[in-house]
């Protein structure tokens, strides 16, 4: 069914749901790894090494990944970098998630021309060549984290607004809303306490389709050269090193981007799975 | 060799009680057999099974011989030849059981067409033939249109010429007029048995109202739980229902219909706690949002309800009962006239009404599961408008204050903590009927707020209403389109037609001596629960005219009986007798 099904129940269907189970699995041992390993491994990922350069994944002195260019442990730096990129996708959509649902539940509940004035705003913000606005960010801030979360998590709370909009407009005309109405209840209070509990199902679901969303944005950033800096590292700048070490040592961009695609990949799959189990209109069965 | 037999069949879901037990019965050809039972009974699994349509996860077992040949868990093609040719079906929502972006001749033809019942070029004329016969008017060009541009009762017929196309042997109907309106269902179950006559059809008749079994049905099934009651001739399980169940029912059925528990009203003319004078509801076209048109859904309405009296709305869908009650919570704009809630003018929305004259009005609505916000749980629903009004009174003893509501209104307290999916039907009507009385309404409006339940169910919530009415002397405004309802509950009643006052009257008298020929329609048309009545012919009404276009004069003139020209010229004004007034040009002289 949907959102109006109790937690327990909703707990019982992620349980039996596979695509859930194993996605999230993988996406808690990951980010376990990444905030744990790099304690427990020898290596620091600052440290270079000139004469054990282009080591390949080998158990032998702990360089499970092998080394760079610059002789630093991989299997560090990845984790370091799954971090950031974990990071920069959980801060990302929670931008998305408080701005959307605020901006869509007001407008779609208020209606009228509030809600025309608000959405015509929205598709302007969407016209705006995207990259172009972050790269001129970064020419005129000083290139730093912060700002690569403000960016990515301004454009997803676009899309976030839209689909809140949408659905808080067909729970408006629900009986439950005329009660609350009759009852007395404030304009804000059926938006935070009707509207938007009942969105949380569809809500929860487009947040993991848009982490992958937010992890590309960021993978790509730092790819140009845009996003996290040296000696910082995200699984986006190690695949972008990789490159450029392709013939020599494949494997300094094999790991890392199967690394990031696997982290993609969970988060759809979780996404679909948790799509499947609160989200009434996709049944499948 | 009955026409079909059905021998120890049971349906189970996984995971679930079994919906159906062992039941066995037959129906011969001919016959017309009625299956009778409250929701969850197992009556429509019964017709899925039969039809070969249960959903994929059910368990059947047990037989359904038709004509000699087993059908269950029967492949498809072995099941096609017989439905349509053999077996048709009538469902209980024709809107949804017809393709919405088919012309309904379309939608006959591929019948005729996938059947192979005629050639293709035959198709036609056997489509045009079979609306004809269920009483369509204007066929040709009826035939044309989609089913959105029918009436309920229209889109009904379609359904049982559809179910007819392929001269079957057995028609099953499930709740073929649950759905309509009584003038309608009067119309559509009379077109059944004149059917049935004509072509020699057996007819499984199922239906939850024994009223429409009285009238159509030579045998009967009783259905409580999956398991079968009570079997028999319809008139002798009539006259001595060997079974307390079926004792009840028919005694709910009765009670309603012919010991009108009238009652009386409340001495205190001088007061109203609602008072509403000549208003207006109206709203733009939909899709003509740019033209000027309006939809009169309420016109120059006047009536007033004193304090502690119950006044019921009746009308049939269409008529602007449902406008009038959001109109006077303030949920829709009134265009005209005045409203008075205990000498306060009521005006505006609900959003812009002082909190004062808020609390004072309180409504419960007909869908009990879609009136409670499915993300609360009961305990924070019912004290809502506590937190809104009164939170001091919440912050000393919320937890007292909700068990005291949840036992005022016949609920254990360990439900407090239940979200609204977790409770049945009646369960959740009462949760909303407590968060309507936590605040102390003086008028409390009930939309169809019993519409949705069962008889029992029903009789329960009705009791507790007017428990409640007795120990806090509120007033009640109940709309509904159910007379047996009416009787039960309410001092007076107000009828409506076309958004138009029709009479206003006080209970009993209504009953007992109509002053208007659409109230002594709609009288006539309730179906009674006793066999031996036989069928009352109620006079063709013909369709309830567009909202969009009503006719001049009096509205109901087109349908009327009794309409002479002055009344397609002229609107009538509310003639007032002893107890009644209706607003008929002929009332005086009428003895209807």
């Amino acid at each position: 069914m949907n959102a109006s099904l109790g937690l327990l129940q909703v707990m019982k269907e992620i349980r039996r749901s596979r695509s859930i189970m194993v996605s999230g699995g993988i996406l808690v041992f990951v980010a376990a790894l990444a905030v744990i390993g790099p304690f427990v491994s020898p290596h620091s990922y600052l440290t270079t090494d000139f004469d054990g350069r282009f080591i390949g994944p080998t158990l032998s002195n702990f360089h499970l990944f092998g080394t760079d260019d610059l002789g630093r442990d991989l299997f560090v730096r990845s984790l370091l970098g799954g971090r950031i990129t974990l990071l920069v996708a959980i801060v990302a959509s929670i931008v998305s998630l408080v701005i959307g649902v605020a901006y869509g539940a007001v407008a779609g509940y208020v209606g009228g021309r509030i809600d025309a004035v608000m959405m015509r705003a929205v598709d302007a913000l969407y016209a705006l060549p995207f990259i172009f606005l972050v790269i001129l960010l970064m020419v005129v801030f000083e290139r730093n984290f912060l700002l690569i979360f403000v960016a990515i998590g301004a454009i997803n709370w676009l899309d976030m607004a839209r689909i809140v909009r949408g659905q808080t407009i067909s729970l408006k005309q629900r009986e439950f809303i005329d009660a609350a109405k009759i009852i007395g209840v404030p304009a804000w209070r059926i938006i935070f306490r009707h509207i938007t509990p009942n969105l949380l199902g569809v809500v929860v679901v487009y947040v993991t389709l848009t982490i992958p969303q937010a992890v590309l944005v960021e993978s790509f950033l730092s790819f140009l050269g845009l996003g996290i800096q040296e000696p910082q590292t995200s699984l986006g700048a190690l695949v972008n090193g990789g490159v450029s070490q392709m013939e020599q040592a494949p494997y300094l961009l094999l790991i890392p981007a199967l690394l990031l695609a696997a982290i993609l990949l969970c988060f759809n799959f979780l996404g679909d799975g948790l799509r499947d189990v609160l989200d009434p209109r996709q049944e499948s069965a | 060799m009955s026409l079909l037999e059905v021998s120890a069949l049971s349906i189970s879901y996984p995971g679930s009680a079994p919906v159906l037990e062992r039941l066995s019965f037959a129906v011969e050809k001919g016959q017309s057999l009625g299956l009778v039972g409250e929701s969850g009974s197992g009556k429509t699994q019964t017709a899925l099974a039969i039809m070969g349509l249960l959903p994929a996860n059910a368990k059947a077992s047990g037989k359904v011989v038709f004509d000699c040949s087993e059908l269950l868990g029967e492949p498809e093609e072995m099941l096609n030849r017989y439905r349509t040719r053999r077996m048709g079906m009538v469902f209980q929502d024709p809107m949804s059981a017809l393709n919405p972006y088919v012309r309904i001749g379309d939608q006959l033809n591929r019948i005729s067409i996938e059947h192979k019942l005629v050639s293709d070029d035959e198709a036609y004329d056997r489509s045009l033939e079979m609306l004809r016969l269920v009483g369509l008017p204007d066929v040709e060009r009826q035939f044309r249109s989609y089913p959105h541009q029918l009436s309920g009762g229209m889109r009904q017929r379609v359904m049982i010429a559809a179910a007819l196309i392929g001269e079957p042997d057995l028609l099953i109907a499930d709740e073929p007029t649950t759905a309509l309106d009584v003038t309608v269902q009067a119309q559509i179950l009379g077109l059944l048995r004149e059917l049935k006559d004509k072509l020699n059809t057996a007819l499984l008749l199922i239906t939850h109202d024994m009223g429409v079994v009285a009238g159509n049905c030579e045998h009967m099934l009783v259905l409580k739980d999956g398991k079968l009651i009570e079997k028999g001739m319809t008139r002798q399980i009539f006259a001595e229902p060997a079974y307390a169940y079926t004792r009840s029912m028919l005694a709910a059925a009765r009670r309603s219909d012919l010991l009108p528990q009238s009652r009386e009203r409340p001495v205190n003319e001088q007061t109203s706690a609602l008072e509403i004078q000549g208003i207006a509801v109206s709203y733009a076209v939909p899709g003509e949002r740019r033209s000027r048109r309006k939809l009169g859904a309420v016109r120059e309405l006047s009536m007033t309800i004193a304090p502690g009296e119950t006044v019921a709305l009746v009308g049939e869908s269409g008529s602007g009962k449902t406008s009038l009650a959001r109109a006077i919570v303030g949920l829709l704009p009134v265009q005209n006239g005045s409203m008075t809630l205990l000498g306060k003018p009521l005006g505006g929305t609900v959003e812009t009404r002082p909190n004062a004259l808020r609390r004072d009005l309180q409504m419960v609505f007909q869908d009990p599961a879609g009136s409670l916000n499915p993300a609360m749980r009961v305990d924070d629903i019912i004290t809502e408008p506590l937190t809104v009004h009164d939170p001091d009174k919440l912050k000393s003893n919320r937890e007292e204050l909700v068990t005291a509501m949840l036992q005022r209104v016949g609920l254990d307290a360990l439900l407090a903590r239940r979200f609204p999916h977790e409770l049945s039907g009646g369960q959740a009507q009462r949760v909303a009927i407590a968060r309507a009385l936590v605040l102390s309404p003086k008028i409390l409006i009930c939309d169809e707020a019993v519409a949705a339940l069962d008889g029992s169910v029903r009789q329960d919530i009705l009791k507790l209403l007017r428990a409640e009415q007795e120990r806090s002397g509120l007033s009640l405004l109940f709309i509904t389109h159910d007379l047996a309802t009416v009787r039960q509950i309410s001092h007076r009643v107000v009828v409506m037609y076309l958004g138009r006052l029709c009479e206003l009257a006080d209970t009993k008298s209504l009953f007992a001596s109509p002053k208007h020929p659409y109230t002594k329609a709609l009288l006539d048309a309730v179906p009674v629960a006793d066999p031996g009545v036989g069928i009352i012919v109620t006079s063709e009404l013909g369709e309830t005219p567009s909202m969009l276009q009503p006719p001049s004069g009096c509205v109901f003139h087109p349908r009327c009986p009794y309409s002479v020209s002055r009344c397609s010229e002229e609107l009538p004004v509310l003639h007032h007798f002893d107890n009644n007034s209706a607003a008929c040009h002929r009332a005086a002289e009428l003895d209807l």
